[in-house]
């Protein structure tokens, strides 16, 4: 059980990036956070695991607080959190191995990590997780030498290598293309079934949203204007979370951008004459 | 209709827009440049004499002498390699720590600019000049060329290394950060494979570079090849002089050589 209470974010700049937000996710939900650009999306899933601070509220993830946490807290904390990212983040020059295996940081001495001498469960764990996510023949590649797909494979495994009680994913499909895009949620979503975890997604994939979370909040200038089920997200809803104007401004150059084309044909058609 | 529009165009003077402080900046650079040749004193006798001595020079180079002063010229070329290898290995081992300290997304800020401070100081100042001071120091030989050479790749590496993990991608350090990792292992799985390739390119780079700086203060009193170079063109024994220049160039060459072809392999 994840819990934000009254989560702002305002930041040096003067900018509020988040005012507000309150928030809960049970055991095993997956929740799509959407919103447009800047909307304060990844400054929220940042600020539960405190990449970035919050400047005032509460965060708390199965009965402790994150937010006054320093240090050795905070380390032992985030291991509980996985997190997945949208341009995958894999340390490029490291094995595929040595990229699931860093899952382990939080959990193992500096010299095991240096040495590359994980515990024998540790790298069973990390060959079960990478045949789960169809990699096992590429344990031994350098990340930069898979795909994309590959590469966010990778991502999900080493998240679940912290044996986490939370996943935040930040824009796991953005930079992959829409087959792929599928396949990844697909993944995404039977790993949580699968263990019962909670997920936060940010995605921007309106679509793909309604087709793979069990609930959606709709985020608008740092504040919460829509959560309830995808059933729910109407042509009204999406107009409340990105904005009327925008809609009408994305219209308006469609339709100006269809008299240019059809302006050009009867021009070429008057030449062809 | 396209008749409304110009037909030449010519690209807009970019620095001095207007015209007449154009004309009257060329005109005032000419003028500095005349008056500053002219108080320029040339001796044409000393010239022609330097030709003479500049003949003799090319004829030593054309006829090298490596075997009259090859015991000299041996023991100056293995002081200037002790020097160099051991002068690169021990200031990288120093900058390496500096360099990461003097990187801005690491280290709290005190951290960041005494090892900054310490970058400056080190590159402020030129070999030869620090040379001079640790051979008045140390005296004459290669201790004072050793530690010469240490403190100025210490300054080289250390600034180079300091910009490179500014400029790292920032999501992979992000992820293990968010992974629960400690500094050391952040600087262990995030840093150290992204500069790695980098680091051993620049302390290659540096090893020739300090090979030649060996020569160079050799002149001023730290030894190695530098001061047997100094010596022969004081003897006026121009084909020693010779020899030792073309060993020089060898040297230099193989060693960029190999360097360029190893940092190839490590990419």
């Amino acid at each position: 059980m994840l819990e934000l209470s009254s989560v702002s974010k305002t930041y040096r700049t003067g900018d509020a990036a988040l005012s507000d937000v309150s928030l809960q996710v049970p055991k095993g939900q997956i929740v799509g956070l959407i919103g447009p650009s800047g909307a304060g999306k990844s400054t929220l899933i940042r600020c539960i695991n405190r990449l970035v601070e919050p400047t005032a509220g509460d965060i708390v993830l199965g009965g402790k607080s994150l937010v006054s946490l320093g240090g050795r807290d905070l380390r032992r904390q985030r291991r509980r959190i996985g997190m997945i990212f949208q341009e995958y983040a894999l340390v490029e020059r490291l094995t595929v191995m040595e990229n699931v295996l860093s899952g382990r940081l939080g959990y193992v001495p500096f010299w095991r990590s240096f040495l590359r001498r994980y515990e024998g469960a540790d790298i069973q764990r990390a060959y079960q997780l990478l045949d789960r996510v169809g990699l096992l023949a590429h344990a031994n590649k350098r990340a930069d030498a898979l795909s994309g797909g590959q590469r966010q494979r990778v991502g999900i495994a080493r998240a679940l290598a912290q044996d986490p009680d939370l996943l935040l994913v930040d824009e796991p499909t953005a930079s992959l293309d829409p087959k792929t895009s599928r396949q990844i949620m697909r993944l995404l979503t039977e790993i949580c079934a699968e263990r019962n975890l909670p997920a936060i997604v940010n995605i921007h994939d309106v679509p793909l949203a309604r087709q793979f979370m069990q609930r959606i909040v709709g985020l608008r200038a740092g504040t919460v204007v829509f959560d309830d089920a995808p059933s729910a997200l109407t042509e009204d809803a999406l107009t409340e979370i990105y904005g009327a104007e925008d809609w009408d401004a994305m219209r308006k150059g469609d339709d100006e951008q269809a008299e240019a084309e059809s302006d050009a044909l009867r021009q070429l058609a008057e030449v062809g004459a | 209709m396209i008749a409304q529009y110009p037909t030449t165009w010519r690209r807009p003077h970019q620095i001095v827009p207007d015209r007449r402080l154009r004309i009257a900046l060329q005109i005032g650079v000419l003028v500095y440049l005349v008056l500053a040749f002219s108080t320029v004193e040339v001796n044409w006798q000393r010239v022609t004499e330097g030709m003479e001595r500049g003949q003799r020079f090319i004829m030593g180079f054309l006829q090298p002498d490596f075997t009259s002063r090859w015991r000299d010229i041996s023991q100056g070329l293995i002081e200037s390699l002790t020097m160099t290898l051991t002068s690169t290995v021990v200031g990288v081992l120093i900058s390496v720590p500096i360099g990461i300290g003097a990187a801005r997304n690491l280290v709290p800020r005190p951290v960041y600019l005494v090892c900054r401070a310490i970058v400056a100081v080190s590159r402020s100042l030129q070999e030869v000049i620090v040379a001079i001071f640790l051979v008045a120091m140390f005296g004459f030989g290669p201790f004072a060329g050793f530690l010469t050479l240490t403190f100025a790749t210490i300054g080289f590496i250390a600034k180079l290394l300091a910009d490179d993990i500014e400029e790292i991608d920032e999501t992979q350090a992000e992820a293990i950060r968010a992974t629960g990792g400690t500094w050391f292992q952040l600087l262990d799985y995030a840093i150290k494979p992204q500069i790695m390739p980098r680091l051993i390119g620049l302390s290659l780079y540096r090893l020739d570079i300090n090979f030649r700086e060996s020569a160079v203060i050799g002149i001023v009193g730290a030894g190695g090849i530098g001061a047997t170079l100094n010596t022969s063109i004081d003897r006026y024994e121009y084909d020693s002089a010779g020899a030792i220049l073309l060993i020089i160039i060898a040297i230099v060459m193989v060693a960029e050589y190999s360097s360029s072809y190893l940092r190839k392999f490590l990419q």
